[in-house]
């Protein structure tokens, strides 16, 4: 009986021991809502498009219920187009909240944004509320599913678009395409500087 | 030859070999266990071995005590104790937090007995220079950031999520010591400093 404490009382320390390590500790963004698929094949897709190409015009529509149509900003704006693969993902979570504040950038270039995802309205209207609200337009492209998407080429083939900028000129020609890794965000200041082209 | 204590315990037993074999794969696997501290998340295993760029800003340089423009590590800077902010200018939370951050900033300076013992700045994980410039503008921050473009630091400190706050204290010739670290935003600048000088006893120091 003596002989048998020294393994229990190192039975009972390796279980509290246990107990003591937490396995996980969440983020406070987004609270505990995102749904991480893990790395994703970094590009998916086949352009259709190229630079110096007419942008393909769309219409779709967008979380405040107005229709967005890229005609309508021809000859007054130049347009960044940003395709997100999905809502509720860690790195599209946190890719517009950056150019949300950056709106001053975007004015200072006199472009206009127009973010593009998959997703179903009720979708992206909740998960840019999590946000806190963003200043430029939001529009899905849910149905026919990534349309929009597929006709620029950046349609991956589960269903979901690629992480895309287009650069679009006031006369409605494709200046600038960035389809970077789907896992990694483009560098705001690589846009700043080919947003700065746009005005030369 | 006498057989060791622990072995003869086991043999007295009479345990077969498998179950011996089982109880060694058993205990080596838990060896990591013992190694951790007790209470800590993630960032238990955080590591603040890496090296900063000089700040190009000759006000930070002074801030941090730095006498040269090359690379530093932590311990070079001149203080008792750091307060990391690993954020991102993407990060809502960062943004909606910049404000109170400022705040523990001017805080920590308008203090004469802590503003030469507590240093703060912020990491920007996965931010290129330009962004990081972009959000210290945008928030008209005072204290050094610093860009984290490859993730290596984050790596290091433990892949935390942002907005994350590192207490590390600083003793003698020795590595920070790990302290205080939190996830999320803190509501009040005021009762975030007395965390950060209660936990890390600097009231006491001389």
């Amino acid at each position: 009986m003596k002989k048998s404490i020294p393994i229990s009382v190192f039975g009972t320390l390796i279980f509290f021991l246990y107990l003591a390590v937490p396995s996980f500790c969440g983020s406070t963004a987004f609270g505990n809502k995102i749904y991480d698929p893990g790395p994703l094949k970094p590009i998916d897709s086949i352009l259709k498009v190229k630079t110096g190409d007419k942008a393909p015009d769309f219409t779709l529509t967008s979380i405040n219920g107005k229709e967005v149509r890229l005609k309508s900003f021809i000859g007054q704006k130049n347009v960044m187009l940003t395709f997100i693969p999905a809502a509720w993902t860690p790195v599209c979570s946190d890719q517009w909240p950056g150019y949300n504040i950056a709106e001053d950038l975007f004015k200072q270039y006199d472009t206009i944004v127009i973010g593009i995802s998959v997703d179903s309205l009720p979708t992206l209207f909740a998960w840019t509320r999590e946000m806190g609200g963003l200043w430029f337009d939001v529009a899905s492209d849910f149905w026919p599913h990534g349309a929009v998407s597929d006709t620029y080429g950046v349609l991956r083939s589960d269903g979901k678009a690629e992480r895309a900028i287009f650069l679009i000129d006031k006369k409605g020609i494709i200046q600038f395409i960035h389809v970077g890794d789907i896992n990694t965000r483009p560098d705001l200041g690589v846009l700043v500087r080919e947003m700065k082209k746009l005005n030369f | 030859m006498k057989e060791p204590e622990k072995m003869r315990c086991i043999t007295d037993h009479n345990f077969s070999t498998p179950i011996r074999i089982t109880v060694f794969i058993f205990l080596f696997l838990l060896g990591p266990v013992f190694t951790l501290p007790l209470g800590f998340c993630e960032e238990s295993a955080a590591e603040f071995n890496f090296l900063l760029p000089a700040p190009s800003h000759v006000i930070h340089q002074q801030y941090l005590g730095l006498s040269s423009d090359k690379p530093f590590s932590l311990e070079e800077i001149k203080t008792k104790v750091i307060i990391i902010e690993i954020f991102s200018m993407y990060c809502p939370i960062c943004q909606r937090e910049a404000e109170n951050v400022n705040a523990l900033f001017r805080l920590i300076q308008a203090d004469p007995g802590l503003r030469d013992k507590i240093k703060l700045i912020g990491i920007g994980a996965g931010n290129s220079d330009f962004e990081v410039d972009f959000f210290r503008e945008k928030y008209n921050i005072e204290f050094p950031l610093f860009s984290d473009t490859g993730l290596s630091i984050h790596k290091k400190t433990g892949e935390v999520r942002t907005p994350h706050f590192f207490g590390l204290s600083l003793k003698g010739k020795g590595p920070v010591q790990i302290f205080y670290s939190i996830t999320g935003g803190f509501s009040s600048p005021e009762d975030f400093l007395h965390t950060i000088t209660t936990e890390s006893g600097i009231k006491e120091q001389p």
